[in-house]
């Protein structure tokens, strides 16, 4: 049909941050898919505390607390750092950006090995009953993003340092922090259960 | 790096008027931009949203035809008692088959595909906001339709029920694989699902024309919008239950084993969360497809637009709390039963503010009595009478007494066919043209709808008289002397007119293809920007981007549609703008067409069918998976120091 010209949009950016950029809106759907994931998986994890007498199940003590408050400062710190290389890349700062993601790969190599302390310190396996099971489904679900955002973040970061830095970038970035934000906040629910409930609920 | 220089954040107006649209080097280069490689390569790696919701629609409508033959087959099974056409063992696999394949590999990715093709075009975009992980979607949902059905050819396919309750397809009772089959293709199937959600969010919320503000959004992009945040926030309680059940069955854990504090009640609470909520995820694209139906052919737009998207948007909500009535016969405390039935019977409230709003509108305008229109009617008569049966099984009292009984069967079918596949049928008739340049015979279409509705009349109220007689869901057969004879003939004698009915559509459709009257533009004087651009629509949509000042742009403009230029022609590229008042925001790139898709999908099969077998998969299939994403987001920028590559 004829179209008549109202407007020209050239002048517009090539990119944006945040909610503008619709990358962004991609990870928030992502994240409120996993969100749900967590969710459910914590309504199973009180489901199946409410139908048991004990908990744990004798003769399973309590994870150890240690390790898991370890990690879980590990988790708070890696976010210190994570919220600093995003207000970078919104400010365009190329080497803050490369120290930062720098940074942001050793701390995600550090809350991965502590993770690993962690699970032998829960004092239950997963298939000896629906205690352990539940216990180690959080901390699978969890340990998962952990490790994906990590080799993610590990390789947005060679390719910061192999390829040229344009404008996207730093969006993508930005983008980036977002969601070790998701990671890191979605731990304490999920540490609150893991490590409390067996001794408070 | 510095600091880019900013650009305006806001399009310039152009004071002139023209009836100019690009130059003929410009439009050569914008479809040179946007064209796909020729050939097979070009099927491979295409991320056209049309090309990809084509294959959707015809893959989904082959697993229509197979489950439908599955149908087939129990009806004549059934037709007279004691018959021995299959076996018991078979016909648990034909009904689990049917269903599954019904609800995930048919009902979901058609509603989906629909909207994925037409999306886009509704809201004057180029492309989805994702278009590899649109590819990605139906190559994975491909390898999970497949899964199931090798799995059934090679006699391993799932028994338990399309919902595969436990212990029933625990590790104790369904040794062997078939349940593992099952549980793996929800992972498939769920994927795809939720990728095709993400995208069509984003792109509804991020990438509308200019001036479609969030009220004149089109009521079908605006079930579209809900039935994606439904499918986003339902599908992980399903993936949840059945990867639970492959850890039971492949891990040992303890989720659904009581004897270790585990329930299988869990389970059902975990299915339902996503099942009731998947009715609705069927039935809102239905409701899309109607209220376009509708406004084209009542020659005015749809009454009471406000209260529609209200409607819609409290049965999103309502859908997440009804799950329980599922769940009456498992004995649960009398307290929730109040609350799931009170809610359950609340839902009708929204439902039926709709149906009061297409009549008035059928009622208050020049209805054209197209093929299209006939399937609303028959929509509306068949969808009230499931609703109405959706009320009395809402009570717990009743449903006791008709839980697992053909009742239950004619209710669903009643709500699920009335609210999906007649609109379906509706929408493949209306958006034809738009799809392939053509337009389907109205004669055919005539004798299907009538066959169909009949057909399906017979075949399904009689089940609702068999389930007052007693008549449980699931036996292969029954023994004479119940009075159950003359209802399964007549229900066998329906199944063969649905049967029919749905061969003269293919029959329609392969003719159309070849010998359709031309459609031309927009056939059915349409008001919604889909019908602005050609049929089928070029790879880029659009050649300007439409500017959006009323709900129906095309009656409103019906000489001229105002435009705006500026996005590239030499690189793929499209408008991004605010969610609620669709001010254009950025230019943003939009990607090539790539074979990491079709690779990422392959190696997600790796995975998931590696874990059928063992638990290690997860570990050694993380490798393959990891180097294709690497591929799949592999910078095209400059290397540091050196050129482009």
């Amino acid at each position: 049909m004829k179209t008549r010209i109202v407007g020209d949009v050239s002048a517009l950016p090539d990119h944006e941050f945040g909610l503008k950029s619709i990358v962004w809106w991609g990870l928030l759907g992502f994240m409120a898919i996993e969100s749900m994931g967590f969710v459910l998986a914590i309504g199973a994890y009180l489901y199946i505390r409410g139908i048991n007498d004990s908990w744990p199940f004798p003769p399973d003590q309590s994870p150890a607390l240690l390790p898991g408050i370890v990690t879980t400062i590990l988790l708070l710190a890696s976010e210190v750092l994570n919220r600093w290389t995003a207000r970078r890349a919104k400010a365009y700062d190329e080497r803050g950006v490369k120290l930062g993601v720098t940074g942001m790969i050793a701390a995600g190599v550090i809350i991965i090995i502590a993770r690993f302390f962690e699970l032998p310190n829960l004092h239950t396996r997963w298939d000896v009953n629906a205690y352990g099971s539940v216990t180690w489904l959080l901390m699978f679900l969890h340990t998962l993003h952990i490790i994906t955002d990590w080799a993610d973040t590990g390789v947005m970061g060679g390719w910061l340092f192999t390829h040229k830095m344009e404008p996207t970038q730093f969006s993508e970035v930005y983008d980036n922090c977002g969601y070790w934000t998701f990671v890191v906040v979605s731990w304490l629910p999920i540490w609150a259960l893991v490590y409390l409930a067996p001794r408070f609920m | 790096m510095t600091r880019p220089p900013r650009k305006p954040r806001k399009p310039v107006a152009s004071g002139a008027i023209s009836d100019r649209v690009l130059e003929p080097a410009a439009e050569a280069e914008l479809e040179l931009t946007w064209k796909d490689p020729p050939g097979f390569w070009g099927w491979l790696v295409t991320t056209d949203h049309k090309r990809i919701a084509r294959r959707y629609l015809v893959t989904a409508f082959l697993f229509f035809g197979l489950a439908g033959l599955g149908a087939v087959a129990m009806r004549l099974q059934l037709s007279k008692p004691e018959n021995t056409l299959l076996s018991a063992a078979r016909y648990n696999e034909i009904f689990t088959m049917h269903g599954t394949t019904m609800m995930f590999l048919f009902a979901v990715p058609i509603m989906e595909a629909v909207a994925v093709f037409l999306v886009p075009l509704m809201i004057g975009a180029r492309a989805l906001a994702f278009p590899r992980l649109n590819a990605f979607s139906y190559f994975v949902y491909l390898a999970g339709a497949l899964t199931l059905w090798i799995g059934f050819i090679l006699n391993i396919g799932p028994d338990v029920g399309w919902f595969a309750y436990t212990p029933l397809s625990g590790p104790e009772y369904s040794p062997g694989h078939r349940s593992d089959i099952w549980a793996q293709m929800i992972t498939f199937t769920e994927i795809a699902a939720l990728a095709v959600a993400v995208n069509l969010t984003t792109t509804i919320f991020k990438m509308r024309s200019p001036g479609m503000t969030l009220s004149r959004v089109p009521l079908f992009v605006w079930a579209m919008l809900i039935t994606s945040i439904m499918t986003i926030l339902a599908l992980p309680a399903v993936m949840l239950a059945s990867s639970l059940l492959m850890s039971d069955r492949l891990l040992a854990t303890q989720f659904y084993n009581p004897a270790e504090g585990g329930d299988h009640i869990l389970y059902q609470h975990l299915f339902w969360f996503f099942g009731h909520p998947e009715v609705y995820i069927i039935f809102l694209p239905g409701l899309a497809f109607v209220s376009s139906i509708t406004a084209t052919f009542s020659r005015r737009p749809v009454m009471g637009h406000i209260p529609m998207v209200l409607s819609q948007i409290a049965i999103g909500f309502l859908a997440f709390g009804l799950w329980v009535h599922h769940m009456f016969a498992t004995g649960l405390p009398h307290l929730g039963d109040s609350f799931y039935t009170a809610a359950s019977m609340a839902i009708a409230l929204p439902s039926g503010v709709q149906i009061f709003c297409w009549i008035a509108t059928l009622w208050a305008g020049k209805p054209v009595w197209k093929t299209p229109l006939l399937w609303v009617v028959g929509f509306i008569v068949t969808f009230v009478i499931g609703g109405l049966t959706g009320v009395m099984v809402a009570s717990v009292p009743l449903d006791l007494q008709l839980h697992d009984t053909y009742f239950v069967v004619a209710h669903f079918h009643y709500v699920l066919i009335g609210g999906a596949v007649f609109p379906l049928f509706g929408a493949f008739q209306y958006w034809f043209p738009k799809f392939t340049g053509r337009l389907l015979s109205e004669t055919a279409g005539k004798w299907q709808f009538w066959l169909f509705f009949i057909g399906f009349q017979l075949t399904f109220f009689p089940m609702h008289i068999l389930g007052l007689l007693g008549m449980p869901r699931r036996v292969y057969t029954y023994p004479s002397g119940l009075g159950w004879e003359p209802y399964n003939q007549i229900a066998t004698l329906g199944g063969v007119m649905l049967f029919t009915s749905v061969l003269i559509f293919v029959i329609n459709v392969l003719v159309s293809l070849r010998r359709g009257a031309l459609a031309g533009d927009n056939p059915w004087d349409g008001p919604t920007l889909e019908w602005a651009t050609t049929s089928p629509p070029p790879p880029y949509n659009f050649m300007l981007t439409p500017v959006v000042d009323s709900r129906e742009p095309l009656w409103e403009h019906r000489e001229e549609l105002p435009v705006m230029e500026g996005l590239s022609t030499a690189k793929r590229e499209v408008l991004t703008s605010s969610p609620s008042e669709a001010e254009p925001i950025s230019r943003q790139a939009s990607p090539e067409p790539s074979i990491w898709p079709f690779l990422s999908a392959i190696a997600t099969t790796i995975v998931l069918l590696g874990t059928i077998f063992s638990e290690w998969a997860l570990v050694w299939g993380a490798l393959p998976l990891g180097v294709v994403l690497t591929g799949w987001f592999w910078p095209k920028r400059p290397r540091a120091g050196g050129e482009a590559q």
